[in-house]
């Protein structure tokens, strides 16, 4: 393998991975914060032995969060040293704003809410949760910011050999970027939601702590079901900018080959790239394609045949991922739907059916998340920056294949221990439930 | 104003972000690695990784500071600085990973394999960064072999990660080591109460001595290896920083000795700070020189953003440090009672 396809493999892994922890970090700290406001201000116990229980989760998760992270703000010098050099001027200011405004206020204010009970007063420490959660939701929106940039760059010019910045105010307000924002952040509160359900239902039908997961299961459910259907309306949104500014990588999510106006929508289709069309085209709705691409049913669908074959995204996974994802979230919603539903019942823990399907549908959001990114990153190929800087001209020139397979080898060894560690980690706690005592936070009397 | 103004006021940023990266996480370092010879049960252990708890992440965000200041400011150094030392960075990078989760896992379980080998983890994750920082700044002091043609924008690349094993690179690897080891000694001593803390200023009184011989070879080194004094040449009133840097390192000792260690940290903090403004300071305005060619160094000129970016960066900097270094210090002060055995056994939520 080449130096590009191992940069990009190794990039797509160490990402992906990043990409587990980020979101339930993202879900979780709000909703941790939303649990410990409760407690402050109701004084009810049961908020605060929640906030501790998915606090503690929320904690365990976050440091693999964080270092995993450090890989990605290197990596890009690393690996792609040419891109760093030629967009940095525009790239690198989110990064390093990202940092400055957003890394600090996160990092600081975990380190007073872990050790800060009992040092600080009760309303500063539920405080402190919500800047930590505010740094980590707002961190989302610099990189996003940056990676929107190049999926639709703005504000630039090429000059001096590279892309400089022209209109900063354009960067970051790239509408790309908050659309994606809002989809991700959204989709970020439904995985903590889904998690938080699942772990109460695994515990409903133990007929553990049945008072404090009812509580925590129906608090997830409203959540996982508003955002779950914000994701889908966000998507919408994101999809028409797809269309608008990224041809190539809409017509291969819906595999499309020909252009065509009025384009329906296949629900049942298999692509055949080698023969530029699709093998099997069943169950069409008329005009939604343009209409989901324009909101308007005369919108004309670019196809892939428009483009030259070197300048089309792999059509196969980018069109499953799609599809995929959108199945997925799909099923969110309808399930959190009749979470909300069922939860409100006094008989919600006779449902076991259902709770067994929550248990297991763990996964789904986390997958729905992965498919989305290989959608967004996969889609966009074979550019680093759409229309601006192909990806096979972006690596770093002086990094060999050797080195990257190495480096590379490291990462599969390194994270897989390390995930592995975590996500048990994660069980065990799960598993073992809410503290049953609160005495030690409740005595305010302090250690200091 | 002219560009080269701004071109200055990030030399000045970068280095100061990456000079107080050094001075929070040296400590955070040193205590990791003397971890394993002053802690002498899982108790005190504990009490030590609890010492740096609150404080570990925030402090290793200036090293993405750092790096997120020096892709913007000056992306063509990213660039080539992280690409070019790519095996030697990707090892810091793993052990920077394996330090911040070994805080965080090793208190979650009990059992003396799964404690003592997050130990072992925490001793190698913790040195390693910092004899490997040492050594990429001991080569960048240096030089590394690229040559580089900022018209054609051909750039390259003759080294390879022996090759920045080289006497200089493993003395500087050496000093920073040093560094961090008497500075996460004094942290500690700071930090602890009784038997603990006695070690602890016995550790750095007797680390101190080590640390100047490696100073002043570095220093006596620092003249055959590298370009740095010229600066200190053409404009004398810079040998003030390294003088700064000498009388701290002198004072650390004068009131280790009297096991004032406060203000022995104090005095190891500026040392830390001073070694690298000294080291920056020769560099100015090379970014990271060649040791091939001088037309293939890496300037603060030839390497920097554009004048927009820098004038939006400078605002964002001059806004967000100041809050930054505010509710930093709020969190020191909160943070800044002695760790006692009592603490950390009686705390649910200790590391």
């Amino acid at each position: 393998m080449n130096v590009v396809t191992l940069s990009q493999l190794q990039f797509a892994a160490t990402c992906m991975f990043h990409w587990i922890f980020v979101p339930l970090t993202l879900g979780l700290s709000i909703m941790t914060a939303w649990m410990e406001t409760k407690y402050v201000t109701t004084g009810d116990e049961t908020w605060l032995r929640m906030t501790k229980f998915w606090g503690k989760l929320f904690l365990i998760n976050f440091a693999l969060g964080v270092v995993t992270g450090i890989t990605m703000e290197f990596q890009f010098g690393l690996n792609w040293a040419e891109y760093s050099r030629y967009v940095g001027d525009i790239f690198g200011a989110p990064l390093a704003m990202e940092a400055t405004i957003t890394f600090f206020l996160e990092s600081v204010f975990i380190g007073v809410w872990i050790f800060g009970w009992n040092k600080i007063p009760k309303k500063t420490h539920a405080v402190s949760i919500w800047l930590a959660a505010i740094g980590t939701n707002m961190s989302a929106l610099f990189i996003l910011l940056a990676n929107a940039w190049m999926q639709h760059p703005v504000g630039y010019v090429i000059r001096n050999g590279r892309a400089e910045m022209t209109d900063f105010l354009a960067v970051v307000t790239n509408p790309y970027g908050w659309i994606k924002f809002s989809h991700t952040l959204m989709s970020g509160y439904a995985l903590a939601a889904f998690v938080i359900m699942g772990v109460s239902a695994w515990h409903l039908l133990k007929a553990n702590e049945t008072d404090f997961f009812k509580r925590s299961f129906k608090m997830a459910a409203g959540w996982a079901f508003v955002a779950s259907l914000l994701v889908a309306v966000t998507g919408d949104f994101h999809a028409v900018e797809i269309a608008k500014n990224q041809p190539s990588k809409f017509a291969a999510m819906e595999s499309i080959w020909e252009t065509k106006r009025n384009a329906g929508m296949c629900l049942f289709l298999i692509p055949d790239s080698n023969n530029e069309c699709n093998a099997v085209e069943k169950l069409v709705i008329p005009g939604m394609l343009s209409f989901l691409a324009f909101h308007d049913t005369n919108g004309e669908i670019k196809g892939l045949k428009d483009f030259p074959k070197d300048m089309r995204p792999m059509v196969t996974p980018t069109f499953l991922s799609f599809r995929l994802m959108a199945g997925l979230g799909t099923f969110m919603i309808v399930a959190s739907f009749v979470g909300v539903i069922l939860s409100r019942r006094k008989t919600f823990i006779d449902n076991r059916l259902f709770l067994y399907v929550m248990v297991f549908a763990i996964p789904v959001p986390y997958l729905a998340q992965q498919f989305g990114w290989v959608v967004a990153e996969l889609g966009r190929q074979p550019w680093i920056v759409y229309g601006v800087m192909k990806t096979s001209d972006a690596v770093s020139k002086s990094v060999t294949a050797t080195q990257i397979i190495l480096s590379l080898l490291g990462f599969v060894v390194l994270y897989g221990f390390l995930g592995a560690i975590d996500i048990f980690l994660l069980v065990k706690y799960a598993k073992k439930g809410p503290a049953k005592d609160t005495s030690s936070i409740l005595d305010m009397k302090g250690r200091g | 104003m002219d560009i080269s103004v701004y071109q200055i006021t990030w030399f000045v940023l970068c280095s100061v972000l990456w000079a107080v990266y050094f001075m929070l996480d040296g400590f955070v370092l040193g205590t990791g690695f003397l971890s394993t010879f002053i802690a002498k049960n899982d108790t005190e252990k504990r009490i030590l990784i609890n010492a740096v708890g609150p404080v570990w992440d925030g402090n290793e965000v200036w090293l993405l500071t750092a790096g997120g200041a020096t892709f913007a400011a000056f992306p063509t150094t990213y660039a080539l600085m992280f690409s070019n030392l790519y095996s030697a960075l990707i090892l810091l990078l793993f052990s920077l990973i394996v330090r911040g989760v070994s805080f965080e896992f090793r208190g979650k379980m009990e059992g003396a394999s799964w404690k003592g080998g997050w130990d072992k983890a925490i001793l190698v994750s913790s040195f390693l960064p910092a004899l490997l920082f040492g050594v990429a700044f001991g080569n960048i002091f240096r030089g590394i072999p690229m040559r580089n043609d900022f018209t054609t924008l051909q750039f390259s690349y003759e080294g390879s990660l022996i090759g920045l094993l080289n006497p200089y690179g493993l003395v500087t690897g050496v000093l920073f080591v040093m560094l961090f080891a008497v500075h996460g000694a004094l942290y500690i001593s700071l930090k602890t109460v009784g038997d603990l803390n006695k070690r602890a200023t016995a550790m750095a009184n007797k680390l101190w001595p080590i640390l100047l011989v490696v100073a002043v070879v570095f220093l006596g080194f620092t003249w055959p290896a590298t370009k740095l004094y010229d600066n200190f040449i053409k404009v004398p009133v810079l040998l003030i920083i390294p003088v700064v840097a000498v009388v701290s390192l002198l004072m650390v000792k004068v009131f280790a000795g009297k096991n004032e260690c406060g203000k022995a940290f104090i005095f190891s903090c500026l040392t830390i700070l001073f070694v690298v403004f000294t080291g920056v300071a020769g560099l100015f305005p090379n970014l990271l020189p060649s040791n091939l060619d001088a037309a293939s160094n890496l300037t603060i000129f030839n390497s920097s953003s554009s004048l927009l970016t820098l004038k939006i960066m400078t605002a964002v900097a001059l806004i967000m440090v100041p809050i930054v270094i505010c509710y930093k210090i709020w969190v020191y002060r909160i943070f800044r009672a002695r760790i006692t055995e009592d603490d950390v056994l009686t705390n649910p939520d200790a590391y």
